[in-house]
C-alpha cells in the first residue's frame, strides 16, 4: 500500500504554493529548468534583437486566419512531442537498466509522473494539436471557403490549448505532476492517496485545453456543413473533409464527458464530494466507466483524420481516383458511430461479466471491420495506379504494414478471456503504441510532407526525409516488438524494476529501437532545417506540385490570405482534377472586394486569464482564482461589445496578389 | 441538405456558354449565418455534460450511505414554485423575442428584464434550499447521492446564472445599439439557451425529485 | 435568401426561426398541464408507484418535445435539416451512454460490491 505524502501547509496569500515547489533536490529537472531557461532566454533576446515582437502580436498571436492558426498548431504539437519523446527515453533506459537488485536512475515518484505524463502530453498535446493543426490548415481551402466559420473562436481555442500545455509543462518546475497513470483513475488519484499538487495540474491542463478542443471540433462541423463551395455536395466532398467532420462529431459528442468526469474529480479533490471515493456511497468504476466513455472515441478521433489523409495520399500518388468512395465515407459513418458501444474493453477484468463483456467484446470486433474495408479500398487504389514513392506514399506504405499489425493485436484483445491475461501488460502497450504510431504518427508525417509545400511554397527535402523514414520504420518495429513478447510472457505495464534477469535483453532490444527513433525524429527536424535552407532550390511555384485532386492544390503554394480570389464550382468529386481536366480558366480580371475577419488579441489574452486561474487552483490559491475568473468573464463581456470585427481587402489588393499568381504560373508553364 | 447552389444555368454548360467554375457574381454568405448552427451544436455538447451528471445520478443517487434520503429532504410545493418560475420565463422570453420580431427595441429588454427577474427567483429559491439542506446536515460531503444530487441541480443553477448575466449585458447592448443584426442573432442564441434550460429542467424535476420522492 | 443588390455587403438578413404568440401559448399551456399532472401524482398517490413512474416519464419526454417544437422551434426544416439531425444524434448517444452506463454499473456492483449488504446503507 502507498504512503500519502503529507499534503503542504496552506496560506492565505500563496495557497499551497512556497519554495519548497521547487524541486531542487532532483538533479535532472534543475538541468532540464538550466536548458529550457537558456533556450527561453536565447529566444526571447533574439525576438527582441530583431524587433519582432510586433510582427509575432500583429501576425501570429492575434491572427484569426486558420492557415496561421493551423500552423502555429502544428508547432506547438511538435514541441510538446520532444518533451513527451524525451519521457519515453527515460522510461526505455530506466526499464533496460533495473534489473539484478539495480534501482535503475529514477525512483519511483519520478518514474509515476514521467510515464503519467508521457501518456497525457502525447494525446493531449501532441497529436491533438497536430490533426487540429493539420484540419484547420486544409478543411477551408478543400471545401473552397474563406475561412471557418468562427475565425475569433479558433484563435481562443489554439490559445486555451496552449494554456494547458503550458500549465502542464510548469508542473516539471513548479510542484509535480500527477503519479496515477495519463487516465488519473480514482481513488488514487483521489485527495486521500495523492494530496500534493500533481493531479491538480493534470486535471485543470486537460479542463482549460478540453474548451478549446471542444470549441475547435464546434468550428469546423458548422464550417463543414455552412460553408462549402456552391455544387460541393456531401457526397463530392474530399474524403479528408469527411473524416474531419466525423473526428469533429467525436469531439463534440465525446469531449464534454471528459470535462463533466474530470469536474467530478475535481469536486472529490476540492469540495470533499463522494462521488469516486471509496466510502460514503463513491464509486472508483464509476469514474473508469466514465472516463473511457470519452476515452474510446477519443482514439477514433486521433486516427480518423490520418485515414483520410492516406485517402488524399494513396489517390493522389497512383495517379487515380480514390477507390470506392462511397464505401470509404459509410466506414467512417459506421466508425464514427460504432466507437460509442465498445468502451467496456477498456475494462473487461474489472468485473461486469460474461454478458456484458461478450457484448463489448463482440462489438469491438465489429468495429474493426470498417477499418478494414478502408484497407482494401487503398489497395484497390493502388492497384493499377502509376505509383510515385514520394515520402507521403512512402508513410502510407508504412502504415498499412504497421498498424494492420497493431489493429489484429487489438481484435485479439477484443476477445475478453485473451483480455483476461493480456490486461495492462505490455502487451496492451504495443498493441496501443502500434496503432498510435503506425496510424496516427506515420500519417502525421505522411501529412507533413505532403502539405508542407502547400503551407510554405518549398518541399520538403527529400534525402533526411529517407533516413528519418528508415530510423522511424527500424526503430519502431525494434522498440515495440519485444513488448508484445514481454506481455505475453506476462510483464506487467509502468513496472520500474525488474527481477527476473531473462527479460533485460528484450528491454535492451527496446531500448536499442527507442534510440533509433531519437535519430529518426532528429533527421526530421534537420529535414525541417535543410529544407528551410534549400528553400529557393526546392520551391514550388505551381501551387499543385504533386499532380493533386482536390482545391487546396487550386490556390498558390502558400495560399492567399483570402484563399481563393472567386469562390470555384463544384461538379464532381476531385474538384480540382476535374477542372484540370476540363480546362478551367483562372479568372485574371473583374476582382471585387473580398470581407475577411480582423485580428483579435481577445483569444490570446482570455487563455493567459485562464492560465492563471488553472495555476491558482492548483496551488489554493484562492483570491487569485477568483480574480482571474473575474478578469476571464469581464474581459469576454467587453470582447462583446465590440461589433466592428471585420474588414475588407480590397479588389485592388486581390488583383495584386493574383497577378503575382498569374505570372508564377506562366513561369512554371 | 447540400450546399447552397447558385442558379442553373450558371452551372450546366449549354452550347454557347462553358461549364462555370468560378463563381464570378459570389453573393457572400450573410455575416453570422453559421451563429445559429453554431450555438445549437454548442448547446448538443452542453446537453452530453448534463447527461453524464443525469448519469451519475442515476448510478450513485441511490446511496444514501445511511444518510438521509430524497424523501427526507425534498419539498414537492417548493420545488413546483421553482418550476413555475423558470416555465414563466420561458415564455417572457418568447415575448420578448416577439417584441423583436415587431422591431421594438424597449419591449424588447422589458420582457428580457421580467425573465430575468424570473431567473433571480429561481435562483433565489433553489439557494434557499440548498442553504436549508446544508443546515440540516444533508451536505454535498455527505454521501454519494447528496454529491450528484447537488452537482447535477448546482450545474443548472450555474447555466441559469450565467444565461442571467447574459440577459444583462444583452440589455445594455440593446439599449446601445438597438436591434441591429448582430443583437437579433444574440437574442435568439440566448433564447434557445434559455429554453434549453428549461428542457434540462423538465429532466430534473422529473428524475431527481419526482422519482426521488417515489423511490 | 441572396438578394443581388446587397452582393458584396453580405448585410441582409439570415433567417431566423419565426416566433407566433399562438405557438407560444399552446406551448405555455401544454407545458403547465403537462408538469401538474407528475407533480400531482407524486404528491396524492393515486396509482402505484412504477405506474406513476411510467407516467411521469413519458409526460417528461412529451414536455420536452413540446418546449423543441413550440419554444425552440424545433423542425425538420430547421437549418437546413442540420437542427434536427444533431438532436437525433445527441439523444442517440445520451441513450447509450445512460443505458450502457447503467448496464455495465449495475453489472459490476452486483459482482464485485461486497455483499449482502443494503447498499442505502453501507456508509
Amino acid at each position: 500500500m502507498i504512503t500519502p505524502q503529507p499534503a503542504p501547509a496552506t496560506g492565505p496569500f500563496l495557497g499551497k504554493l512556497s519554495l519548497d515547489a521547487l524541486p531542487l533536490h532532483e538533479p535532472i529537472l534543475v538541468v532540464t529548468f538550466i536548458a529550457v531557461a537558456i533556450g527561453g532566454i536565447a529566444v526571447l533576446a533574439a525576438i527582441t534583437r530583431y524587433r519582432l515582437w510586433g510582427w509575432l502580436w500583429r501576425d501570429w498571436l492575434t491572427t484569426v486566419d486558420h492557415k496561421r492558426i493551423g500552423i502555429m498548431y502544428m508547432i506547438l504539437g511538435l514541441i510538446m512531442f520532444l518533451r513527451g519523446f524525451s519521457d519515453a527515453i527515460m522510461m526505455r533506459l530506466q526499464q533496460a537498466m533495473a534489473f539484478g537488485g539495480s534501482e535503475g536512475y529514477l525512483p519511483p515518484h519520478h518514474y509515476d509522473q514521467i510515464f503519467t505524463a508521457h501518456g497525457v502530453i502525447m494525446i493531449f498535446f501532441v497529436a491533438m494539436p497536430f490533426i487540429t493543426g493539420l484540419m484547420n490548415y486544409i478543411v477551408p481551402l478543400q471545401i473552397g471557403a474563406r475561412d471557418v466559420s468562427f475565425p475569433f473562436l479558433n484563435n481562443f481555442s489554439f490559445w486555451m490549448t496552449v494554456s494547458g500545455a503550458a500549465l502542464t509543462m510548469i508542473s516539471l518546475f513548479v510542484g509535480e505532476y500527477a503519479q496515477t497513470g495519463w487516465l488519473a483513475y480514482p481513488p488514487l488519484s483521489g485527495i486521500a492517496y495523492s494530496p500534493n499538487v500533481g493531479v491538480d495540474y493534470y486535471i485543470w491542463g486537460l479542463q482549460i485545453a478540453g474548451v478549446g478542443t471542444t470549441l475547435s471540433g464546434i468550428n469546423l462541423i458548422v464550417t463543414i456543413l455552412k460553408l462549402r463551395a456552391p455544387g460541393m455536395g456531401l457526397m463530392k466532398m474530399p474524403v479528408f473533409t469527411w473524416t474531419s467532420l466525423c473526428a469533429n462529431i467525436l469531439i463534440v459528442a465525446s469531449f464534454p464527458i471528459l470535462t463533466a468526469t474530470l469536474t467530478l474529480l475535481a469536486l472529490d479533490r476540492y469540495a470533499g464530494t463522494n462521488f469516486f471515493t471509496n466510502d460514503l456511497g463513491g464509486s472508483p468504476m464509476m469514474y473508469v466507466n466514465l472516463i473511457w466513455i470519452w476515452g474510446h472515441p477519443e482514439v477514433y478521433i486521433l486516427v480518423l483524420p490520418l485515414f483520410g489523409v492516406y485517402s488524399e495520399v494513396t489517390s493522389t500518388f497512383s495517379g487515380k481516383k480514390l477507390f470506392g468512395y462511397t464505401s470509404m465515407v459509410y466506414a467512417t459513418i459506421c466508425i464514427t458511430i460504432l466507437s460509442y458501444i465498445v468502451w467496456l474493453h477498456h475494462f473487461f477484468t474489472m468485473g461486469s461479466g460474461a454478458s456484458v463483456n461478450s457484448f463489448f467484446g463482440i462489438t469491438t470486433m465489429v468495429i474493426s471491420i470498417p477499418t478494414g474495408a478502408k484497407l482494401f479500398n487503398w489497395l484497390f487504389t493502388m492497384y493499377r495506379g502509376r505509383i510515385r514513392f514520394e515520402l507521403p506514399m512512402m508513410w502510407t506504405v508504412a502504415f498499412m504494414l504497421t498498424f494492420v499489425i497493431g489493429g489484429m493485436t487489438g481484435v485479439l484483445l477484443a476477445v475478453p478471456p485473451a483480455d483476461f491475461v493480456l490486461h495492462n501488460s505490455l502487451f496492451l502497450i504495443a498493441h496501443f503504441h502500434n496503432v498510435i504510431i503506425g496510424g496516427v504518427l506515420f500519417g502525421l508525417f505522411a501529412a507533413i510532407n505532403y502539405w508542407w509545400p502547400k503551407a510554405f511554397g518549398f518541399k520538403l527535402d527529400v534525402f533526411w526525409g529517407k533516413i528519418s523514414f528508415w530510423c522511424w520504420v527500424v526503430g519502431f518495429w525494434m522498440a515495440f516488438m519485444p513488448l508484445y513478447i514481454l506481455g505475453l510472457m506476462g510483464v506487467t505495464r509502468r513496472m520500474r524494476v525488474f527481477d527476473d534477469p531473462s527479460l533485460q535483453i528484450w528491454f535492451v532490444i527496446a531500448a536499442i529501437g527507442a534510440a533509433v527513433i531519437a535519430v529518426g525524429i532528429a533527421a526530421m527536424l534537420i529535414q525541417f532545417g535543410v529544407s528551410i535552407w534549400r528553400r529557393k532550390e526546392l520551391a514550388d511555384e505551381s501551387g499543385d506540385p504533386w499532380g493533386g485532386r482536390t482545391l487546396e492544390w487550386a490556390t498558390s503554394s502558400p495560399p492567399p490570405d483570402y484563399n481563393f480570389a472567386f469562390t470555384p464550382v463544384i461538379h464532381s468529386l476531385d474538384a480540382w482534377h476535374d477542372m484540370k481536366k476540363r480546362g478551367h480558366q483562372r479568372p485574371v480580371t473583374d476582382f471585387r472586394d473580398i470581407h475577411m475577419p480582423s485580428n483579435t488579441g481577445t483569444g490570446f489574452i482570455l487563455a493567459a486569464f485562464c492560465l492563471v486561474m488553472g495555476f491558482a487552483l492548483v496551488w489554493h490559491i484562492w483570491w487569485l482564482v477568483i480574480a482571474s475568473f473575474v478578469a476571464t468573464i469581464a474581459y469576454a463581456i467587453f470582447h462583446t461589445f465590440n461589433y466592428k470585427r471585420d474588414f475588407d481587402i480590397p479588389a485592388a489588393t486581390v488583383a495584386a496578389v493574383e497577378d503575382v499568381r498569374t505570372r508564377h504560373l506562366a513561369a512554371g508553364a | 441538405m447540400s450546399a447552397p447552389t447558385i442558379t442553373a444555368d450558371s452551372i450546366t454548360a449549354t452550347a454557347d456558354q462553358p461549364v462555370q467554375f468560378y463563381d464570378l457574381d459570389e453573393h457572400a454568405h450573410p455575416e453570422g449565418h453559421s451563429t445559429m448552427l453554431g450555438f445549437w451544436i454548442y448547446l448538443m455538447s452542453d446537453c452530453l455534460i448534463f447527461a453524464i451528471l443525469f448519469a451519475c445520478f442515476a448510478v450513485l443517487g441511490g446511496s444514501y450511505a445511511a444518510g438521509p434520503a430524497p424523501k427526507d429532504l425534498f419539498e414537492l410545493p417548493l420545488v413546483a414554485l421553482n418550476t413555475a418560475m423558470l416555465l414563466f420565463s420561458s415564455i417572457t422570453y418568447g415575448f420578448a423575442v416577439l417584441q423583436m420580431q415587431q422591431g421594438k427595441v424597449k419591449g424588447t429588454q422589458l420582457w428580457l428584464a421580467i425573465t430575468g427577474l424570473f431567473g433571480l427567483a429561481f435562483l433565489g429559491i433553489e439557494l434557499y434550499e440548498f442553504h436549508h439542506l446544508i443546515e440540516i446536515g444533508a451536505t454535498p460531503q455527505r454521501s454519494a447521492f447528496l454529491s450528484s444530487f447537488f452537482t447535477l441541480v448546482g450545474t443548472h443553477g450555474l447555466h441559469v446564472t450565467f444565461g442571467t448575466l447574459w440577459l444583462v449585458v444583452l440589455m445594455v447592448q440593446l439599449g446601445k445599439h438597438g436591434l441591429i443584426a448582430a443583437n437579433k442573432r444574440r437574442v435568439m442564441c440566448l433564447s434557445m439557451f434559455w429554453h434549453f434550460l428549461d428542457v434540462v429542467w423538465i429532466g430534473v424535476f422529473t428524475i431527481v425529485y419526482l422519482m426521488g420522492v417515489l423511490r | 435568401m441572396s438578394d443581388p443588390h446587397h452582393a458584396a455587403d453580405g448585410a441582409h438578413e439570415i433567417e431566423m426561426p419565426h416566433a407566433s404568440m399562438r405557438d407560444y401559448l399552446i406551448g405555455f399551456i401544454l407545458s403547465v398541464v403537462l408538469t401538474a399532472i407528475p407533480f400531482w401524482l407524486v404528491m396524492e398517490r393515486p396509482l402505484s408507484d412504477g405506474a406513476t413512474a411510467a407516467v411521469i416519464m413519458v409526460f417528461a419526454a412529451v414536455q420536452i418535445v413540446v418546449h423543441m417544437v413550440f419554444f425552440l422551434h424545433m423542425s425538420p426544416k430547421a437549418e437546413g435539416g442540420w437542427s434536427i439531425t444533431s438532436l437525433t444524434f445527441t439523444i442517440i448517444i445520451v441513450v447509450i451512454m445512460l443505458a450502457g452506463s447503467l448496464w455495465v454499473m449495475h453489472h459490476l456492483n452486483t459482482n464485485m460490491m461486497p455483499s449482502p449488504h443494503d447498499m442505502s446503507q453501507l456508509p
